[in-house]
């Protein structure tokens, strides 16, 4: 089993990367995933990790793309609840590469 | 579009005894991205998915109960609950989740999504739909 390895931990994650019990997950976990995906994570980008972080406290999933954009859109305002802004963040698809560095399983419906 | 059709969910089973109740919700929601007309119907013991305060600390299985008030984002807001069933468990609709949908056309109100309806009102519900999945 892969895993990654942050002050001194050892955190368990599945073949693609995704943490495996996401109540160890911690906020420098995310920077160390995006590091290795060459990106960098801004306000910008936290803003949409944390928001799946509270979805997921709340329903228990991850929501598919179409409603993350939804949502976003009614919480962050409508120039962020759109498919343009979310893939220039995570363009491995908002769904998939933000729910991982949140520690979140893989959105259910992803394909 | 011509290509939407019709589909009926259909729940009979408690929620934790089996795998049925969280296999079927995560169907429909995968099915969701599809853009298909989704209706679901709690009918037995079935009518249990929907039960308010649930807690399954003694168990050890996930509550995957807070998920149901997902469905309204998922575009899913016709969820019909027999009568019959509820009323031979001493069940009303209060005992149920609330659960809502937000209707865009009318700025964002908040809608009911549960229906409960008869037996009878079911069956014509039921002949209307192209597919028919029970869990």
């Amino acid at each position: 089993m892969a895993a990654i390895e942050f002050e001194g931990k050892s955190y368990e994650v599945d073949e693609e990367g995704y943490l495996l019990d996401l109540n160890q997950w911690v906020p420098g976990l995310a920077d160390i995933m995006a590091k290795d995906e060459d990106a960098v994570l801004t306000d910008a980008h936290w803003e949409v990790i944390n928001f799946l972080r509270e979805y997921y406290e709340e329903y228990q999933i991850a929501p598919a793309v179409r409603v993350l954009t939804k949502a976003i859109g009614k919480k962050l305002g409508k120039d962020k609840g759109n498919s343009k802004y979310l893939y220039e963040l995570f363009p491995y698809g908002p769904g998939k590469q933000a729910c991982k560095y949140a520690g979140l399983p893989k959105p259910t419906g992803c394909v | 579009m011509s290509n939407v059709k019709k589909f009926m969910y259909i729940n009979n089973k408690a929620p934790y005894g089996t795998i049925y109740a969280w296999e079927s919700l995560e169907v429909v929601l995968i099915g969701a991205a599809f853009d298909q007309d989704v209706s679901l119907m709690f009918t037995g013991d079935g009518v249990y998915q929907l039960m308010k305060g649930q807690d399954t600390k003694e168990v050890g299985i996930k509550n995957f109960s807070p998920t149901y008030a997902a469905l309204g984002d998922y575009d899913i807001n016709k969820i019909y609950v027999e009568k019959e069933s509820l009323d031979a468990r001493g069940l009303t609709v209060d005992d149920l989740m609330h659960l809502v949908w937000e209707d865009e056309d009318e700025d964002w109100a908040e809608k009911d999504s549960i229906k409960v309806v008869t037996s009878a009102e079911l069956a014509e519900i039921l002949d209307q739909q192209d597919v028919v999945l029970s869990f």
